[in-house]
């Protein structure tokens, strides 16, 4: 059985802008799935619609076969709380310490009352320095997270979606924001910990490189239509000249060289 | 997508249109009308200054401060800082819930947040003076109705500064909160009250300088504090007293405006 189900998913924004045109896939357990496509193809939308930030004006999507599109209150938050996020402006609290903004993971996970007072058990304290050591910056947990780099404030931003202990991780963009050594860094650890702990992952990449070398399948979307749908290695420059609509050239560069 | 060039794309600067340069000018003119209007009905004249100049002189004079006087104000002095200091901390208190009910992006639905705006509004049409005096009567005078005319003026001005302010904070953070499955109240402790805890303890001590101010007017209504005092002065002719009261006031309410000042300036 497939892990996230979309069910001719379309989603209408108010003002009537279209961004998904009837999307269908199945993304079995564990897969790593990288979205490319050009600004406004739907890359975005579609991703916000797993955890439903975006709510389809039509059709569906399901999580083992529980639907996010029609979950609501409780249920949807409890269906929230089994899928991390991370974005490409990294969304911290930038005031809040690090340790703070990863232990926010575990929100959803907690009592209501325990999370507005902020007394988190120990075994969640536990598990947020032990994601921040997974990340590879540990040290950090007390230091404010607008005092850390770019790379390293992402990096908390994987914290917090680990700290969910999530079983499917959306990422928007995640090194949009980043140079490229810190890019490949950033994406190592994300694949890195997908593999570790099975966790179904979807990325939306400008890059076309770095699509081909961590992706295990690559979701081409154009004008919120899937135009492409692949392994990495069929991915060919042809394909991707075909998702973007223009020639790849020197002058206009997609990829994210090191 | 190509960027509109301003000098190429446009031959010439647009000229405002003539509807344009009317209005601005009946704008003006309604200002001027108004102003002589204002002058003619409330019989505003230079005169009465130069006929009341030696009144004036000469009340100055009986002002010399009565230093005798000075342990009558010190305890009425003290009951206005704590009505001013009580007004605030119940004001923030009762305030903090409708600052969230009253942002856009906090509230928990549109009626709720139309509610919430227009008692706001109300409340806020109405001068804490007017509070302090139809109270004062009813709760018999004394320090209790000056602290509930503050407390109900502390709300909501600062539900109304902060609701700006949260309004404008950075919506990833919340948005990130959310995808993690919490729900509204989780969201504004982590995501919101981090980001506006700076301004909005700027804004707190901001009123409470405004409240010490106004605690000391709301007194002349019956509402307690030091004003019953400066109403029993001016009352029986007690110039004395008055000026020292005035000096004490005034080194008081400026001690503490420079203290707040200070304190604000350390947070942002």
């Amino acid at each position: 059985m497939s892990h996230i189900t979309f069910s001719d998913v379309e989603v209408t924004y108010k003002g009537g802008l279209k961004a998904l045109k009837g999307v269908t896939l199945e993304i079995p357990r564990g897969q790593f799935v990288v979205i490319v496509g050009l600004s406004g193809a739907g890359k975005s939308t579609l991703i916000r619609s797993v955890n439903n930030l975006v709510v389809p004006s039509r059709g569906d999507v399901a999580i083992e076969g529980r639907s996010v599109t029609r979950a609501t209150g409780k249920d949807l938050r409890r269906l929230r709380s089994g899928v991390g996020m991370i974005f490409q402006t990294f969304n911290l609290v930038k005031r809040s310490s690090v340790l703070r903004n990863v232990l926010a993971g575990r929100l959803g996970a907690v009592h209501p009352l325990r999370g507005v007072l902020g007394v988190f058990p120990k075994s969640d304290v536990a598990l947020a320095h032990d994601c921040l050591r997974r990340v590879g910056i540990p040290e950090k947990a007390f230091v404010r997270a607008d005092a850390l780099s770019g790379g390293q404030q992402q990096r908390v931003g994987i914290a917090r979606a680990l700290a969910q202990e999530p079983s499917v991780m959306l990422a928007d963009e995640p090194v949009a924001s980043l140079d490229p050594p810190t890019s490949h860094a950033v994406l190592r650890d994300l694949k890195r910990i997908a593999r570790e702990d099975a966790i179904t992952t979807i990325v939306n990449l400008h890059f076309i490189d770095m699509a081909r070398e961590y992706a295990d399948r690559i979701i081409g979307m154009r004008d919120g239509l899937v135009v492409y749908d692949g392994s990495a290695e069929d991915a060919t420059d042809e394909v991707f000249e075909a998702i973007y609509g223009r020639p790849i050239d020197e002058e206009r560069d997609l990829r994210g060289r090191t | 997508m190509a960027v509109p060039d301003p000098v190429t794309d446009s031959a010439a600067p647009l000229r405002p249109t003539y509807a344009v340069r009317l209005l601005n000018w009946s704008t003006w003119a309604v200002i001027a009308a108004l102003f002589v209007v204002s002058v003619r009905q409330t019989g505003f004249s230079l005169d009465g200054i130069s006929r009341g100049a030696v009144d004036f002189v000469r009340f100055f004079g009986r002002l010399a401060p009565d230093w005798t006087a000075l342990p009558q104000i010190w305890a009425p002095l003290i009951e206005t800082l704590q009505i001013a200091y009580l007004a605030t901390i119940f004001g923030t208190l009762l305030g903090l819930p409708v600052i969230f009910l009253a942002s856009r992006n906090t509230t928990v639905n549109g009626p709720v947040m139309w509610v919430a705006r227009s008692i706001l509004t109300v409340l806020r049409s109405i001068p804490d003076l007017l509070y302090a005096a139809i109270l004062a009567p009813i709760l018999a005078p004394g320090p209790l109705p000056g602290v509930i005319a503050l407390t109900i003026f502390t709300m909501a001005v600062l539900a109304k500064l902060a609701s700006e302010t949260v309004e404008s904070v950075d919506p990833g953070p919340l948005e990130a909160i959310q995808a993690v499955g919490a729900g509204r109240n989780r969201m504004i402790v982590y995501g919101v009250l981090p980001q506006i805890s700076a301004t909005l303890t700027s804004y707190v001590l901001y009123i409470f300088e405004i409240n010490v101010r106004a605690s000391v007017v709301i007194g002349l209504v019956g509402a307690g504090g030091i004003g019953n005092l400066l109403n029993r002065y001016l009352s029986f002719f007690d110039y004395g007293g008055l000026g020292a009261l005035i000096i004490v006031v005034f080194f008081v309410v400026l001690a503490i405006d420079q203290l707040s000042v200070w304190a604000r300036s350390r947070l942002i």
